[in-house]
């Protein structure tokens, strides 16, 4: 039944895919409330998805990597949902649409969702550590979708080739300014989740500090280039891509909760 | 009731001859004269229209004669440049020229504030009644239609309008962006012109000729600079628009590579209007410099003009849908009761139903 609510919610993504695609192939790009409403409804989907799995595990749905990648995609949705329209990027659903999709694809596909043996007592700080550090891969990951709208944008303006979707994509600075607010939001929560993972009363293995503790560098070091204003907005652009994809492939790396099982 | 539309356009008649039937402060009386119950006078640089409602048949020479400012006949050359459409045919007219499809520049939208001040002038006066408010109410549902459910109206069709349209997608707000010109052509002060529509107020004129530096200067309310310092002036300004006669490269990368590191990563837009080119084309490799010569501004352009003639097909058919509904809206009010008391010049287009519309203007 649960999985059944996941296919869904990825259909629903799916749908804003291809209207997006629609719109594009037509030259007719315009804000879309189907692509909003497909996304909000993916979203509650996907929250009834980890409601059901959270009171049958009696804990944060983030038990295996298949939960972490659903969960992953859920806080992704949560902060489009919030910054999307709040700074009225209404593009921002079309470029976030298809990581998501990809992400519970993924979930979906591998072999990864591995039931407990057991049912386990809940470990507060753990669970936060956990939800809090995810909550901030999703804002990463929205940090990389801006980037890409800012990569997109800077591209045609370089080249001179205005396709219709330039007219809907925000100003530069705009998509700049989403960005670094982004990379602030993410770091924050990731710091507090960092912070938090200290105080969990069980030993977790040093590499996966190290790794963890490796994302954080990598982020605090792109926030201080910006700083000192030593790097043009093009390549901290890139450089949330390409941190993205480090930090997402790490996320294999990384067992939540998961080894408490 | 007859509803019709006369008047010519720029397609119909030369400005020589559209000067002369501009219409004046008695042609609307006129036409109340010459029977028509509902008058609203459509006068723009490129058009001159009637659109009335009459309850009987009147001669175009009558019409065009109140539409001239000396009030004279017309010669038959001059007729023949007027068109005359009646009942759907003029809801179709007015339809695509509040769409800004009979427009000289396809898809312009200047039109369709044109038609309501044109429409609100009508009401003022107590000329519009229950047959033209519906007719303009829904030209302007129309207009909006087309404008939001195709692109006949999207993307910048003019130099000046593709500077802005780019400036603001580099720069977001306008205000408070410093522009300097070098060289004073024609093109960069209509580029210049139409950046300082958008807010930009910190204006840089540098000229050879000191003389016309500050003449376009105190035209623009900007300041004249040196010719001498105008690289200087690169590490301050957002935007440089070029179009001196220079016969090489006045800007090249190793002369803005050192100004770029001073202006941290605050991006530099270059409108370069001279031929040959005042920049050297590598300067659009480096970071944050976005460089347009005035093919690529001609070409965008031209491109915008090419996908709204696309979208024309799109537009007329959502006009073809309104006027087949307006016909049927004609037909309903042609069959109710004759009209007895004044109009109510104040009702909506959309409310007014076949009841109200069959109300008899004073005239």
């Amino acid at each position: 039944m649960d999985r059944q609510l996941l296919i869904y919610a990825t259909l629903c993504y799916f749908a804003a895919i291809i209207r997006t695609i629609v719109s594009l192939r037509a030259r007719v790009f315009r804000r879309s409330r189907v692509v909003f409403l497909s996304i909000a409804l993916g979203f509650l989907l996907q929250t009834a998805f980890l409601s059901i799995r959270g009171h049958a595990l009696g804990s944060c749905p983030i038990t295996n990597l298949f939960e972490v990648l659903v969960f992953l995609a859920w806080s992704i949705a949560l902060i489009y949902m919030l910054i999307g329209t709040t700074y009225r990027l209404s593009l921002m659903g079309a470029f976030t649409a298809p990581l998501v999709f990809l992400l519970q694809v993924t979930a979906l596909v591998l072999p990864i969702d591995t039931p407990r043996a057991s049912r386990v007592s809940p470990n507060p700080w753990l669970e936060f550590h956990a939800s809090i550090s995810i909550i901030a891969y999703g804002a990463f990951a929205l940090a990389c979708v801006a980037g890409a709208m800012y990569l997109v944008q800077e591209r045609q303006l370089k080249t001179h080739q205005l396709r219709s979707i330039f007219y809907h994509l925000p100003p530069l600075p705009n998509l700049f300014s989403t960005m670094t607010r982004l990379l602030w939001f993410g770091f924050i929560l990731y710091s507090a989740g960092l912070i938090s993972g200290f105080f969990v009363s069980e030993p977790l293995p040093w590499t996966k500090i190290a790794l963890a503790i490796a994302i954080w560098v990598l982020y605090g070091a792109i926030l201080q280039s910006r700083y000192f204003r030593c790097v043009t907005p093009r390549r901290i652009a890139t450089l949330c891509m390409v941190a993205f994809a480090v930090a997402l492939s790490l996320l294999w790396s990384i067992e939540f909760v998961g080894h408490r099982a | 009731m007859n509803l019709f539309c006369f008047g010519l356009n720029h397609r119909t008649a030369p400005i020589e001859a559209r000067e002369r039937f501009v219409g004046h402060a008695r042609t609307e009386a006129l036409l109340r004269d010459l029977g028509c119950h509902e008058v609203l006078l459509l006068t723009t640089c490129n058009r001159v229209e009637i659109y009335a409602a009459a309850d009987r048949g009147i001669l175009s020479e009558h019409l065009a004669q109140s539409l001239r400012i000396d009030g004279g006949s017309s010669s038959k050359k001059d007729l023949d440049a007027f068109y005359r459409m009646e009942n759907a045919e003029c809801a179709r007219h007015l339809f695509r020229v509040a769409s800004g499809l009979d427009s000289m520049v396809v898809g312009e939208t200047e039109i369709l504030g044109q038609a309501k001040r044109a429409y609100e002038n009508a009401r003022s006066n107590g000329n519009a009644g229950p047959w033209l408010n519906r007719l303009c109410q829904r030209a302007f549902r129309v207009a909006k239609q087309v404008r939001s459910k195709t692109q006949v109206t999207r993307g910048p069709v003019s130099v000046g309008s593709v500077a802005v349209d780019l400036a603001g997608k580099i720069f977001g707000d306008l205000r408070g962006r410093k522009v300097l010109v070098l060289g004073a052509g024609e093109t960069s002060e209509k580029t210049l012109r139409a950046l300082a529509s958008r807010g930009v107020s910190d204006l840089r004129v540098s000229n050879r000729t000191p003389a016309r530096a500050e003449e376009l200067a105190n035209q623009m309310e900007g300041i004249a600079v040196p010719f001498a310092t105008w690289l200087e002036q690169c590490r301050e300004i957002d935007i440089l628009i070029s179009s001196t006669a220079a016969e090489t490269h006045l800007l090249t990368p190793p002369l803005l590579v050192p100004i770029l590191r001073d202006r941290a990563d605050r991006p530099l837009f270059i409108i370069d209007t001279a031929v040959p080119r005042d920049v050297a084309p590598e300067v659009n490799e480096l970071d944050g410099v976005y460089l347009y010569d005035i093919d690529s501004l001609q070409e965008i352009a031209s491109e915008s003009l090419e996908l709204r003639r696309q979208q024309l097909a799109a537009a007329e058919a959502i006009i073809d849908e309104h006027v087949a509904d307006f016909q049927k809206y004609l037909v309903r009010a042609d069959t109710a009761t004759r009209p007895t008391s004044d109009c109510p010049t104040g009702v909506s287009g959309d409310v007014a139903d076949v009841g109200i519309v069959a109300t008899r203007c004073g005239g």
